[in-house]
């Protein structure tokens, strides 16, 4: 019997170790492209095509503000990045609380529209969407990538708002209404507080979407201006330059600091909650006893 | 008062409803469905003689396509898209288990580290694989220092990197919708099925794939179309030398000004991905499909 | 933990304890969802603590029935006999058969989803017996019914174990569920079953305070043994002494008694033997029974209960109290197990 255990914890551990290892693996297909990236901000050659010793040049080349299109290309894809992400939000956030709650003619129909920017490529959109612009002789520039960006990232919002949105939502706002808060007040103090970490993580995800993407933001750009994937794209035909990497590295550390700290604050606060909530606890059996 | 009251909803005013629903509904039409309709009216029209569209009805670029050359990328593309998606599921179903299979607070650790690679610009990575893959990069080197290859093998520009480049740029996507489903199963369904005599491999066959079904469903969607519709992966790393459909798109909207041919292969994606639905739709219901 | 009892062949044995107890894990030990650290399980003469959960003779209705949503009535059903390879058609009879024998004719071509609480119990019960499983292991299956259907899904399976002599191992907290049904029925606590035994020995004869306490209503009333005499023991409480039976206590020990509401008497005077005194404090009407609390002079508190009103008791009342020799339990302090 005890043998018996022992070969099933046996191969229960070796079981383990395999999926573990596949894991790691599967991860360093994910990491490794990214650490030869950030090795090559660190590249002492013109361009990279391979590695020719180290330098920390880059960063200080970058910061010199020499390359201005690089520079020029962040801030634009920046501008475009925030603006998307705050119209998509917005609709977003009031989409998905509408959807939700009402019952409307044609509602199946808008329903079925948000999962098509989901599911169908995205190249068929951006072109579907630079055909009506050009008919319409619409300038094309940052407004019509913004509009692009929106109709790919209000999707994705109302997915993460409606999820968010809980069954008794309705009778929450019921309670608010019969304790004297109007329908406006309620939206501010009921409703958006209720599905904020939702409105966050929608933030979230419309941001780095829309950073991102490259094929929206080349179709429906003017000749003048892109943004730093596209530019990307257009270098990469004649070898991309180092500060590119050094550029791309410092986002990602401000990416992976912020979202660490983000969770560091979250951890703590809840941690604190439950401290306070043990005291209290043990605060309130000591009234009884006593 | 009447004998028979039925406890209607008050009816309030329709303004909240259209404040709410309304934005969405909206955008979705003018910029969603307006213009999926006008690319399927333009794929029906004559091509301008200085590009553009000429509003004559015609079958051309329909006829176009069946040409061997548009053909044979078409079929290229298909066939590139579904050995992404059969190798990103392979690889991405054990994985997606082996993360769902661990305790919450693990599992989202896991899904966190999942995640923060792709906050690196797309086109940075891809291009990461490229410096790896030089004819004097380090995977070259490593090559001929182990003496499996005599001279160097030529990796960049070929449909071998493009398909590396799509595998570890859909695979994400393929892995958080089988994941969500997999965590979704029940023990007790393993359990049960084992109390009534299922070995383990069968166990596997007959509960859990078909309960993972809606997840694995959508990890086909969701790595299967883009795979068919990319261009910039086919740039980065096919040098723009090997051709794809998303490549031929772009181009007839870039320098060879060609829409309607454009807007007929933008069409033929669309078939493709309604084509899908549909078949997802017969096995599964719609709203369980995991799109994020 | 450690559990050792005998299951008897054709039994409907009843795992009771409070939550937490170790009831259902030794069902999924011996279903083998679980290891045990030591020790054996036995089938018919078979040890089967190696086997894996799909190779052993004995099924189980999960506590949340657990129906495989994505298979149909008929599919579920199937599920063990199709695993096992049996021809289509012999299937097919045994489906139709286990079905109509839960009383779901018709519902072959059914989802799960489609089926109420009742009905997914049935067909989890059919899923589980077409296999002909040498034990049924049984999870509180009842336990998400409301009461009327429970009631009547008591009735039902125990004529149902009846019928097939199949061994039922039924897992509940609910006590007078074990009573209703069971052959035998074994109190567990921390994982150590306490008692074993037919449910009128359990609930007659508690071998322990804690099974005295959970089976029914019991007041239990500590004290000290005074006198052995023979059977006849005389036992020194707070609140005076009392007379009780039993066997193999020592004079000097600590003990308590266990004596059920229905077996208090009381009377206006004093009476032979032995009798304490009480006054009345509230009483409470139940339905069918009138139980009535009983203050003695010492803040013991004991419960009586009646199937009629007395009219001429009231609240504040004093009165003495006695009970049949018989009809008590004498309990060791340190209860012990089987």
């Amino acid at each position: 019997m005890k043998q018996n255990a022992n070969r099933k914890l046996k191969r229960q551990r070796r079981s383990r170790i395999l999926g573990g290892i596949y894991a790691a693996l599967i991860y360093a297909l994910f990491y490794i492209p990214v650490l030869v990236m950030i090795q090559f901000s660190f590249n002492d050659a013109k361009r990279n095509y391979s590695w020719e010793g180290f330098t920390t040049m880059w960063y200080g080349k970058l910061f010199s503000f020499r390359n201005h299109d690089l520079w020029e290309s962040l801030v634009y894809s920046l501008v475009i990045a925030v603006v998307a992400t705050v119209i998509s939000v917005v609709i977003g956030v009031l989409g998905g609380i509408g959807l939700k709650k009402f019952e409307f003619h044609g509602k199946k129909f808008i329903n079925l529209m948000l999962y098509v920017p989901i599911v169908v490529p995205e190249i068929v959109l951006a072109v579907s969407m630079l055909i009506i612009f050009m008919s319409l002789g619409i300038k094309l520039g940052m407004g019509t990538i913004v509009i692009g960006h929106c109709t790919f990232c209000i999707p994705y919002a109302v997915v993460t708002i409606k999820g968010r949105i809980s069954g008794d939502n309705d009778t929450l706002q019921e309670a608010s209404m019969d304790l004297g808060a109007n329908r406006v007040q309620t939206f501010w103090r009921v409703t958006i507080p209720s599905i904020m970490p939702g409105i966050l993580s929608a933030a979230f995800l419309s941001f780095t979407l829309s950073i991102d993407d490259v094929i929206m933001s080349n179709m429906l750009a003017s000749a003048r201006q892109s943004t730093l994937p596209v530019l990307i794209l257009s270098v990469n035909r004649t070898g991309i330059t180092p500060d590119i990497n050094a550029l791309t590295t410092i986002m990602v550390l401000i990416m992976v600091t912020g979202m660490l700290l983000l969770s560091f604050i979250q951890r703590r606060r809840a941690k604190k909650e439950a401290e306070e909530m043990a005291e209290t606890e043990k605060r309130i059996s000591a009234m009884r006893n006593g | 008062m009447s004998g028979s009251s039925t406890a209607t909803r008050k009816r309030h005013s329709r303004l909240p409803m259209i404040a709410q629903a309304g934005p969405v509904s909206v955008w979705m039409i003018l910029f969603v469905t307006i213009p999926m309709l006008f690319i399927i009216f333009i794929s029906f029209m004559t091509r301008g003689t200085f590009g553009g569209v000429e509003y004559v009805p015609t079958l051309k670029s329909y006829e176009t396509l069946a040409d061997l050359v548009y053909f044979n990328v078409i079929l290229k593309s298909l066939r590139v898209a579904l050995v992404t998606t059969v190798v990103c599921l392979l690889l991405g179903y054990p994985f997606a288990y082996y993360i769902a299979r661990k305790p919450a607070d693990v599992a989202s650790r896991l899904i966190m580290l999942l995640m923060i690679p792709f906050w690196t610009n797309s086109l940075m990575r891809l291009n990461a694989w490229m410096l790896l893959f030089q004819t004097n990069g380090p995977v070259n080197k490593a090559l001929l220092a182990l003496g499996l290859v005599q001279k160097p093998v030529t990796f960049v520009y070929t449909d071998g990197l493009v398909l590396l480049g799509l595998i570890t740029n859909f695979l994400p996507f393929a892995v958080l919708p089988m994941y969500s489903s997999i965590e979704k199963l029940q023990t007790a369904m393993l359990e049960a099925s084992a109390d009534l005599g299922a070995r383990p491999s069968v166990t596997f066959l007959r509960v859990t794939l078909p309960l993972t079904f809606p997840g694995i469903f959508s990890a086909i969607i969701l790595t299967f179309i883009p795979a068919l519709g990319t261009y910039t992966i086919t740039d980065m790393l096919g040098g723009g030398k090997v051709l794809y459909i998303g490549n031929i798109i772009k181009n007839q909207f870039g320098t060879i000004r060609n829409w309607p041919l454009g807007a007929a292969l933008s069409v033929l994606l669309l078939l493709v991905t309604a084509l899908l639905i549909f078949l997802y739709s017969r096995f599964a219901k719609i709203e369980d499909m995991e799109v994020l | 933990m450690w559990t050792s009892g005998e299951i008897l062949e054709g039994e409907f044995l009843t795992l009771l304890g409070p939550s937490g107890c170790g009831k259902t894990t030794t069902l999924r030990m011996i279903a083998g969802f679980e290891d045990a650290s030591s020790g054996t399980i036995t089938v018919q003469g078979e040890r089967i603590e190696d086997k894996e959960p799909y190779q052993r003779d004995v099924n189980t209705v999960f506590q949340n029935y657990s129906l495989f949503p994505h298979l149909t009535v008929f599919d579920n059903v199937a599920y063990g006999p199709s695993i096992r390879k049996v021809p289509k058609a012999e299937i097919r009879q045994r489906v139709t058969e286990m079905l109509h024998l839960v009383q779901m004719d018709g519902y072959e071509k059914r989802k799960p989803d489609a089926l109420s609480g009742g009905q997914k119990q049935r067909v989890a019960i059919a899923r589980a017996l077409i296999n002909n499983p040498r034990v049924l292991l049984l999870d509180e299956p009842l336990g998400a019914l409301d009461l009327k259907l429970r009631k009547q899904m008591q009735i039902e399976l125990k004529r149902l174990q009846r019928k097939l002599g199949i061994t039922f191992v039924y897992v509940t907290h609910d006590q007078e569920e074990a009573m209703t049904m069971s052959d035998r029925i074994a109190v567990m606590r921390g994982g150590v079953i306490l008692q074993i035994g037919a449910p009128m020995e359990i609930y007659d004869r508690p071998n322990c305070r804690f099974v005295a306490d959970f089976i029914g209503e019991s007041n239990i009333i500590d004290g000290t043994v005074r006198r052995v005499d023979g059977k006849r023991i005389e036992v020194e409480t707070a609140d005076g002494i009392v007379l009780t039976q039993g066997e193999g206590f020592r004079e000097g020990e600590k003990v308590c008694v266990s004596i059920r509401p229905e077996y208090i008497c009381l009377s206006d005077t004093p009476r032979e033997g032995f009798t304490l005194h009480a006054r009345i404090k509230d009483f409470i009407y139940m339905g069918t029974v009138i139980k009535t609390s009983l203050d003695l002079p010492h803040g013991q508190e004991l419960k009586l209960s009646r199937f009629e009103a007395d009219p001429t008791l009231h609240e504040g009342d004093e009165r003495y109290i006695w009970w049949d020799t018989e009809k008590s339990v004498l309990i060791h302090m340190e209860g012990g197990a089987v």
